[in-house]
């Protein structure tokens, strides 16, 4: 070797960018595999020179594979490296290749998994769909800005952390940092959840339990108000003094179970759906159930 | 409301766009609040279909692809939904009854990204060929081609509803009764728990059962935002992480036995 063979940072940012479309050639044979290939390319054409050479480089890394989208970006870091030493002439041959990537994905899928899709998209779409219900269109643009700088930080940096650390990084798997973001992920995830079941899952139950005539004094005297805008002001100072608006005091079954803690009902067909998950029942048939229960209960006047 | 021709054309993209991310799932052009939006951007109707596209992010927060799952199609719901809301013409009233009408398309979704992603295995085996003789174009060529299928999925369904026209869409939509619209809203509220179910299974261990009780308490109190809250939970977290390495035997309790992350990666 006259002289050693070297990945580019523009080579790098090449191989960065076509990892974006990993996924495009998803199949349910080989996976992520022609992604995977494709995102290699780049690397490959600098490496290899001859067409044997190519080929079989083309064909090493149309084996199959599958992770997390965005943590095979170390993988790919590492795989760079490991291309890069046997183009320089050293003893790197398929099986150690392959070996790495398939040593790599499955604990790393099993970060990207709970730290992604299960902590950063929930956070962020729930604030980005609280805005939006209420039509800030900030929501939708803080969503898509949020997502795509966490994304892409994320794959570059891990990338090059992988391409720099080379096979070394397989030991650090098992160390403490990847094991404390995973933990600190589900720690965050698991409080925001509890908080996204209480103020989003609504349910409520209309049936009145009790409706009791107040006492004289203790409702608004619509009939001996003060007449025009002198007897709006009355009626808003009274109901400002605690005075209920109307004759009866009415208490619904969800009043009841609110002055438990609001939110039971809706923790409760939380902890249902989980159980009917883990009975193997499909989410979808869940989800139109759960439509068929609230026209039948809406029906029944329940709720 | 009619669109004109223009419109319709930024239409179909817009669901091209999603549905290439359906598969890719890196810019999220294919999640509800951005899908949805964008729908409602292009054809001027901006406001409900914002609306629309939030109260499906929340129903579709738990939806992930996991492994070789595939999670119900977000895109196809959030597209197509949007545009009948759209061409109905309600507005904002008829968001609940496209929530509804977007659940059975994320269902047919779904079944068309299955067959997409069983043809794009007659893609790889092209690719397969395509590297024996060391061809580098071949190989980029069907990769593009397989995303473009995956685009194609969405913006089929797209401009089939749109050729259907606004009159059809609208007097489906009145012909809805006012109990049904009602009824939907209210299991609307509800199927959000669903998504939330799947996080959680997930996620749960013995040890962070503790911190969804403390969230769903503090949840209670309105006055603290969701990103107050946020910021509650990366203090706990910390904290947290910090007081279980001074513990000396924390360090050994960390291990992940018995908890569903080993399950994950056994699946892998």
């Amino acid at each position: 070797m006259a002289q050693e063979l070297k990945l580019s940072k523009k080579d790098r940012i090449s191989v960065w960018w076509r990892s974006t479309f990993l996924q495009g050639s998803w199949n349910y044979e080989r996976m992520q595999n022609g992604g995977w290939a494709y995102s290699m390319i780049p690397a490959i054409k600098r490496l290899y020179t001859s067409k044997e050479d190519r080929a079989a480089a083309l064909k090493r890394h149309l084996e199959f594979f599958n992770t997390h989208p965005y943590v095979a970006s170390p993988i790919i870091g590492v795989t760079l490296a490991l291309e890069e030493e046997r183009a320089n002439g050293a003893p790197v041959d398929d099986i150690a290749i392959q070996g790495v990537k398939v040593g790599m994905m499955g604990p790393l899928a099993g970060i990207g998994d709970p730290v992604f899709w299960f902590t950063v998209k929930p956070i962020i779409g729930a604030l980005a769909a609280s805005l939006a219900m209420t039509g800030n269109i900030l929501g939708p643009i803080l969503y898509f800005v949020a997502w795509n700088i966490i994304r892409m930080a994320f794959m570059w940096y891990t990338q090059e952390f992988g391409y720099k650390a080379g096979s070394k990084i397989t030991d650090d798997l098992s160390g403490g940092l990847l094991q404390d973001i995973t933990k600190g992920a589900s720690i965050l995830g698991m409080f925001i959840l509890g908080a996204l079941v209480n103020r989003w899952v609504s349910i409520k139950f209309t049936p009145v339990v009790s409706s009791v005539k107040l006492d004289k004094g203790a409702y608004i005297d619509w009939d001996h108000l003060p007449s025009g805008a002198q007897g709006i002001k009355t009626a808003l100072e009274q109901q400002a003094a605690g005075l209920s608006l109307d004759a009866h005091k009415v208490t619904t079954l969800q009043n009841n179970l609110d002055s438990l803690i609001p939110g039971l009902a809706a923790l409760a067909l939380t902890l249902l759906c989980m159980w009917l998950l883990k009975k193997k029942v499909s989410p979808i048939i869940m989800i139109l159930g759960l439509f068929v229960i609230g026209i039948v209960l809406h029906l029944a006047h329940i709720m | 409301m009619d669109l004109n021709i223009i419109q319709i054309i930024l239409v179909v993209i817009v669901a091209f766009l999603a549905g290439m991310e359906g598969i890719l799932d890196e810019f999220h052009f294919h999640q509800p609040v951005i899908a949805c939006t964008l729908i409602g951007l292009v054809t001027g109707d901006l406001v409900p279909c914002l609306i629309l596209g939030g109260t499906l992010q929340m129903i579709a927060l738990g939806w992930a692809n996991i492994g070789a799952a595939v999670a119900p199609d977000a895109a196809l719901a959030s597209v197509a939904s949007a545009i009948i809301l759209v061409l109905g013409g309600q507005g904002s009233a008829g968001v609940s009854s496209a929530i509804a009408i977007a659940v059975p398309l994320a269902v047919a979704g779904l079944l068309l990204t299955i067959i997409c992603r069983t043809i794009a295995t007659a893609f790889v085996h092209f690719m397969d060929a395509a590297a024996k003789e060391g061809n580098f174009k071949k190989i980029e060529f069907w990769h593009i081609c397989a995303i473009c299928m995956q685009g194609v999925r969405i913006a089929i369904p797209a401009a089939l509803i749109l050729a259907i026209g606004a009159g059809p869409v609208r007097s489906l939509l009145a012909s809805m009764p006012v109990w049904l619209t009602d009824g939907l809203a209210i299991g609307g509220g509800m199927v959000v728990a669903v998504g939330y179910a799947m996080v959680i299974n997930m996620m749960a261990t013995k040890e962070v059962w503790p911190f969804f009780a403390i969230g769903f308490v503090l949840a209670t109190v309105t006055q603290i935002t969701l990103i107050g809250l946020g910021a509650i939970g990366v203090a706990l977290a910390l904290i947290y992480l910090a007081l279980s390495k001074q513990g000396g035997s924390g360090k050994g309790g960390s291990t992940n036995t018995g908890d569903p992350l080993g399950d994950i990666i056994d699946n892998y």
